[in-house]
């Protein structure tokens, strides 16, 4: 994992120093709270419905366990024994008083931690694929530059009042588990023919309401000018972004209404400015970088045997575990969705647990996936056993990694104060309903958000179930057919919308369509794929 | 002016900056004003005798200002660059980076806030317009 260095350190007590005095100026009436919103949301902070919202960043979803046990006292100290991990692959505490944050930004600074750029019209906390280092299909591990991005992107001074947020990830896999697709800037490792590696850009893709897949501006773009490249489409969107009206602020629909390739054409000349200008970073700076992300020390010759004589702990071991790139290891995942559970919560014990596991059976690290669970990316197989049984009596051993209950939901209406509807109860009760036919509905993944700037990441739902406002009235939309993997595509709503218990009723005939229909091997979407809508159309309205 | 904020020894100049469409018309002002959505790069063809540049920020929200002043400086620009408007004492740090040195706000500074605020950062990740060697130039030489 990376560790912090003197600089490192005394940029974020820098930040912590800089945002204490910016609290107290606040308090005294010293700046308006115009003035002050950009300065805290760029800190993390947020003003919910009851109370203020601390975001903490998880860098490229990495923790260790000295982290997530401050994590936990965090939540003890300040909060109401509760973190919620959310779909950002960060970590958000519902109940903070203002007056707390900057003492909690110092605890995490103790911890290598902090809550910059987490919110507000800046670059955003950079994400990556939640089995980067472990997983056997990457070319190599993505996260050293996610560092290098994560640093440049920190505090820089031009993109601090951009149009709108800017997110960006870094996957290294053809395989993609963290939507890259989907961000403003996504960015794919690659080796090209003549074995160098090199980035992939695709910009300009993203949620929210007018949901738009990123196409690739530049197959290759060599290593030694990542940054540069970065700033070239960073600042002809900070300069030419839409200001005018926020919904079209986005990168997105600058992409799209320049059409890519005079987008490319645009970046592409910034970017020969911008090679003159000495923004890069020496190779020797990757490097540095890297050595902090060197494979752990796995043991060889271990066993592949796992003890399946627990019938209960091998269908855990079935859904929630993954290959591993090393004999005898698998990655594990912790799944924050009990039955009827909020999705992504976990209490300060549930994670003060978490952190001993981390350390006692996956090398001192842990990760947050999009999907709001955690994963343990290093477990001997001879391990699983007790780290199950563990899990367990913590109540963290549901078995349901991307089966009907491991349902994506945004905050919604308990906490958001965009929100239209409430979007836990309805993962709650879709989750009780559906969960009992987990196994045979197969993979399914089931996404909510309780309005139109879909952090629950509906659009990208095999069913999605957005939450809208019908005359004063909670209302649920549903989609189906999104994928956020591979395959991205966005999913098309059905038609009408359902109230509270009707959403409910309609996501189970929604499977109940599938199940009449699907053939061999096919998994809900692939069956959607194949017959499209209307079946589906029928069933809900006919 | 009692309310500028500067960075430099020379005279400052003294008669008003004229719009970018203007100074591109009649070239021998000294002194441009640089509204969000003026192109800063159509400027470049005629830096000889500039010696103010000021940018407007009508709101602080727009940071299209920042882009503008860093290309001016990348394209050799050694006058004075002046944000006025919508000024706030904590971008004073990140408008520093970015090359201006001098302040006009809308509601001047207090002087304490504003020395906090220049010293916020012990040292710096990016290259900018200010000259500060970034913290890889200092990791490896
Ligand atoms: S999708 Fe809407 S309701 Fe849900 S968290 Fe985002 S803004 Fe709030």
């Amino acid at each position: 994992m990376y560790k912090y260095d003197q600089y490192d350190q005394a940029m974020v007590d820098a930040r912590v120093a800089e945002f204490r005095d910016q609290v107290r100026r606040r308090i005294e009436g010293r700046i308006t709270e115009d003035q002050f919103k950009p300065l805290r949301l760029q800190n993390g902070l947020y003003l919910q419905l009851h109370a203020y919202m601390l975001r903490v960043a998880v860098p490229y979803s990495t923790l260790s366990s000295a982290q997530m046990h401050a994590l936990a006292d965090i939540a003890d100290k300040y909060d109401r024994g509760y973190g919620h991990f959310t779909t950002r692959q960060n970590i958000q505490y519902n109940w903070i008083k203002l007056e707390d944050t900057p003492d909690i930004l110092a605890d995490l600074a103790k911890v290598e931690m902090h809550a910059i750029q987490t919110s507000g019209n800046c670059i955003r906390n950079i994400s990556s694929d939640h089995y980067a280092g472990a997983t056997a299909d990457e070319l190599i591990d993505p996260r050293p530059y996610a560092e290098l991005l994560r640093q440049w992107s920190s505090f820089h001074p031009e993109f601090l009042a951009l149009p709108r947020k800017f997110k960006i990830c870094v996957i290294a896999s053809e395989a993609d588990r963290a939507a890259m697709k989907l961000h403003d800037i996504g960015i794919r490792i690659v080796k090209n023919d003549s074995g160098e590696i090199g980035a992939a850009f695709y910009v300009g893709g993203g949620m929210g309401r007018t949901p738009m897949i990123a196409p690739c501006i530049n197959p290759f773009v060599p290593l030694d000018q990542l940054v540069t490249y970065c700033e070239a489409c960073l600042r002809v969107y900070n300069r030419y972004g839409r200001r005018d009206n926020k919904y079209k602020a986005r990168i997105k629909i600058l992409v799209h209404e320049l059409g890519a390739a005079e987008y490319t054409r645009q970046v592409e000349e910034e970017f020969a400015h911008l090679q003159t200008q000495d923004i890069e970073p020496p190779l020797a700076e990757l490097e540095r970088i890297s050595t902090y992300f060197a494979p752990p020390a796995f043991e060889t010759g271990l066993s592949e045997e796992i003890d399946r004589s627990d019938p209960d702990f091998a269908l855990w071991v079935d859904t929630n575990t993954v290959p591993h790139k090393a004999p005898g290891y698998v990655s594990a995942v912790i799944s924050l969705k009990p039955v009827g559970g909020i999705p992504g919560d976990a209490s300060a014990e549930q994670m003060h647990l978490i952190a001993d596991l981390t350390k006692q059976y996956s090398f001192d690290e842990c990760r947050v996936t999009h999907t709001q669970n955690i994963v343990l990316p290093h477990v001997k197989k001879a391990d699983l056993h007790a780290l199950w049984t563990a899990l367990e009596a913590a109540g963290l051993g549901a078995a349901n990694l991307d089966r009907v209950g491991d349902i994506i939901a945004c905050p919604g209406l308990d906490y958001c104060s965009l929100a239209n509807a409430r979007s836990i109860p309805v993962a709650q009760k879709i989750s009780e309903r559906l969960s009992p036919r987990s196994a045979e509905l197969g993979e399914l993944k089931v996404k909510i958000s309780g309005c139109i700037n879909a952090c629950g990441h509906h659009h990208a739902g095999h069913i999605g179930v957005l939450g809208v406002d019908k005359k004063g009235v909670e209302n649920y939309q549903l989609l189906l057919g999104g994928s956020e993997a591979d395959d991205t595509s966005l999913g098309k709503i059905t038609g009408p919308g359902f109230d509270e218990a009707g959403i409910v009723d309609a996501v189970e005939k929604a499977t109940e369509v599938y199940l009449a229909q699907r053939t061999d091997g096919e998994r809900f979407l692939d069956t959607y794929r194949r017959i499209g809508i209307n079946p589906f159309k029928e069933a809900l309205y006919g | 002016m009692a309310d500028l904020l500067r960075f430099r020894d020379d005279e400052p100049v003294d008669h008003p900056a004229v719009t970018v469409d203007a100074y591109l018309e009649q070239s021998n002002a000294a002194a441009v004003r640089i509204e969000p959505g003026d192109d800063a790069r159509a400027l470049i063809p005629h830096l000889d005798g500039l010696r103010l540049v000021e940018i407007n920020f009508p709101a602080f929200t727009d940071g299209r200002g920042y882009s503008a002043a860093r290309i001016l400086r990348e394209a050799g620009y050694t006058g004075e660059m002046r944000a006025v408007g919508d000024v706030l004492v904590d971008q004073l740090s990140a408008m520093r980076r970015c090359g201006f040195d001098a302040f006009e706000p809308d509601k001047p500074f207090d002087e304490e806030e504003a020395k906090a605020a220049l010293a916020t950062w012990p040292q710096v990740y990016q290259t900018a317009a200010d000259g500060r060697a970034p913290i890889w130039k200092l990791r490896h030489g």
